[in-house]
């Protein structure tokens, strides 16, 4: 078992013929995921990557059978593209896209309510389960499949802590990145639910960083103690000069969320095990593991 | 994008908030006539710097006379400040705002931003409002209130009016405070704002609210599609470096250590900022190469990095993911190195995909590094040299 996506998972790429679509679909064709079809308005009926297109979502969810769409759309277009694929019920949608206006995603989270769909993103790096299905931007090379769930906040930083599980024997269930927008779709505790779910994941891997509410949110849910599994937590942004942004949106002021070191605070109270920095995270878990 | 205060204000006040009416001096001069023309027995001066934390900065000052507006004006006028949100280095204060200083029964915190539990527009209030309202928050979160509101940012008058007397205001002062907050709920729609904040909004002796102070945080991601791109003249805040950085796809802070940092991704900007200084080093920036920057881009920053004086080291920590691989970003340091005479030693530490090209290229062309396999020691190595250590 895994979360999310697995090999069976059918999958559709909206935005699938610009420079990113192409990229992002044929290495993860290449990876083995079962990519099934494109969509692009306008060039319904045409091939791409091997692959038929179609002008719309539903069009494509019903002649390919998709189960998930993976939206690399330009900016203004994302939500437009996302909420297409929400109505037309596709399970699992991963947006990679960056920069999305935050009052689009306001009107994407107001139709994905009470939805069937599952969003990830936007501006994540997806999904990935490795040796079976990749939706999304995550390297492949380092990843083995293996029994630590990892959840992420941000990109490069996972690429790292993917190698170092690798390294360490104990490869990964699944990765998501939940983005590192401030209004976005799955969350560390919806991860954390179905990371409980699955046997083969023994422990998980949590990055986060300052702003937003997703550590704290993961902590109720870690304190509870229902999860019954260790999770090893890296928090980035300790020294984060205290309001200006970095990278990514951050926080902008005291009202939205907290610092970094009250995140390490109220992770480690939970019984999370909140490591000191980036290269002691995998040692801690692989620790708990007694691996 | 941070609108400057009197842009701000004059974004509410045509909708119909009431503000106290100043206007702009870019001289004392002009800031002394302002005063005059002003029927007012005490005046504020205002630097009008695009970020926050003025008023404890000592940017906000008040004066009992023409004269001593005139004064204080030609203190602020081409003076740096530095607030909590400006980087060591402060803004240039190139003009003041000059209004009647109001004379406030009381005073509210109020602002409208996207709440993230909910992902819904949200009305934020608290009892007081002024210079101290961050810090009174932080201690105390409890103080301030929410409103949630429809996700097309709709709420009745009644609504707000009920919401808002919770905070000591009652009868005439509520109704217009209501009013002016409601028609804050609209500009934060229209205009794609981040936030909205009125501190203070005040409630003058005859019961009229009035907004004091006024932020708008316009989204840089709906700039390019704003209403408001063709009418304000959107002061950039940027220092240069960022600017060439951004212009570079490069996110980019300027900071004011001395050890020059190559990394791309935020969270491993993030990582890398935070063992540095663990170590006891001083990072002389923040850096997030994008995964769609080339190298070419990426060296032109390298190269504004490696000419900066203050630096003493170059500490690159790559992890090749998806589309940034590591040869790239050797690539740029190659492109930057031979482009300037200054050959600031590099510590190296790539990992992912194509390190062991991104190797190749890094001795092949015979740049001054040292290379680690973990990020630990690299940082450790950074700092070490950063302090005068071995091999400088």
């Amino acid at each position: 078992m895994t979360i999310l996506a697995d090999s069976k998972t059918r999958v559709i790429v909206q935005g699938m013929t610009g420079r990113a679509g192409t990229f992002y679909s044929d290495a993860a064709i290449r990876y083995g995921s079962k990519y099934v079809a494109g969509v692009r308005p306008g060039k319904g009926g045409r091939h791409h990557l091997g692959l038929p297109m179609f002008n719309s979502v539903s069009e494509a969810a019903e002649a390919a059978n998709a189960d998930a769409s993976l939206v690399v759309v330009p900016a203004y277009q994302a939500a437009s593209a996302i909420i297409e694929s929400i109505e037309a019920e596709i399970g699992l949608i991963v947006c990679i896209t960056e920069r999305v206006p935050i009052h689009d995603m306001v009107r994407v989270k107001h139709v994905l309510d009470g939805s069937r769909s599952e969003l990830v993103g936007p501006n994540s790096q997806g999904v990935l389960v490795p040796g079976q299905c990749k939706i999304g931007v995550v390297p492949t090379s380092a990843a083995q499949p293996g029994k630590v769930g990892i959840i992420s906040r941000s990109a490069s930083l996972t690429s790292e802590i993917v190698a170092q599980t690798s390294m360490a024997g104990l490869g990964q269930s699944a990765i998501v990145g939940i983005g590192g927008d401030p209004i976005h779709g799955i969350g560390f505790r919806r991860c954390l639910e179905l990371f409980r779910e699955d046997p083969d994941t023994e422990g998980v891997i949590l990055i986060g960083e300052i702003g937003g509410l997703e550590e704290e949110e993961a902590a109720e849910y870690i304190a509870d103690g229902q999860f019954g599994k260790p999770v090893a937590a890296l928090i980035v942004g300790r020294h984060a000069p205290d309001e200006r942004r970095m990278g990514h949106a951050g926080t902008l002021s005291v009202l939205e969320g907290g610092s970094a070191r009250a995140k390490c605070e109220i992770l480690e109270d939970a019984g999370a095990l909140v490591a000191r920095h980036a290269d002691d995270v995998v040692p801690r878990l692989r620790g708990a593991l007694g691996a | 994008m941070y609108l400057l205060e009197h842009q701000a204000k004059e974004l509410i006040a045509e909708r119909g908030v009431s503000v106290p009416g100043g206007r702009l001096a870019d001289t004392p001069g002009k800031a002394e006539d302002i005063a005059k023309s002003l029927s007012s027995e005490k005046f504020v001066i205002k630097s009008q710097i695009a970020a926050g934390g003025r008023g404890l900065a000592g940017g906000v000052k008040f004066a009992s006379t023409p004269r001593e507006a005139r004064n204080l004006a030609a203190e602020m006028l081409g003076s740096r400040l530095v607030t909590s949100q400006t980087g060591p280095e402060g803004e240039l204060v190139d003009q003041v705002f000059v209004e009647p200083a109001l004379l406030a029964e009381r005073e509210l915190y109020i602002a409208v931003v996207v709440d993230q539990r909910s992902a819904r527009p949200t009305l934020l209030a608290a009892r007081s409002g002024g210079n101290q309202f961050e810090k009174s928050a932080r201690e105390n979160p409890d103080m301030v209130k929410t409103l949630t509101l429809d996700s097309d940012g709709g709420a009745s008058a009644s609504e707000i009016e009920r919401f808002l007397s919770q905070f000591g205001i009652g009868g005439e002062a509520c109704e217009d405070a209501a009013r002016q907050a409601r028609i804050c709920i609209g500009a934060f729609r229209d205009y794609e704002a981040l936030l909205i904040e009125i501190n203070p909004l005040i409630i003058t002796p005859d019961q009229r609210a009035v907004a004091v102070d006024a932020k708008i945080i316009i989204d840089a991601n709906a700039v390019p599609r704003n209403p408001l791109l063709d009418r304000l003249d959107l002061v950039d805040s940027m220092k240069p470096e960022e600017r060439l950085a951004r212009d570079n796809d490069v996110n980019f802070l300027m900071l004011d250590g001395n050890i020059g940092v190559v990394v791309n991704g935020a969270g491993l900007g993030l990582a890398t900022h935070d063992m540095i200084i663990d170590h006891g080093g001083k990072p002389a920036n923040f850096m997030d190469i994008r995964t769609t920057t080339g190298s070419f881009q990426i060296a032109k920053v390298v190269q504004m990095l490696i000419e900066r004086r203050n630096i003493d080291v170059l500490l690159v920590n790559i992890h090749g993911g998806g589309m940034t691989v590591c040869d790239t970003v050797a690539e740029a340091l190659n492109f930057a190195y031979s482009r300037s005479s200054r050959k600031l030693p590099i510590i190296y530490r790539a990992a992912g995909q194509n390190a062991s090209w991104a190797r190749s290229i890094m001795k092949d062309r015979a740049l001054p590094f040292e290379e680690f396999d973990s990020m630990l020691a690299a940082v450790a190595r950074a700092v070490e040299v950063a302090r005068g250590g071995i091999g400088k």
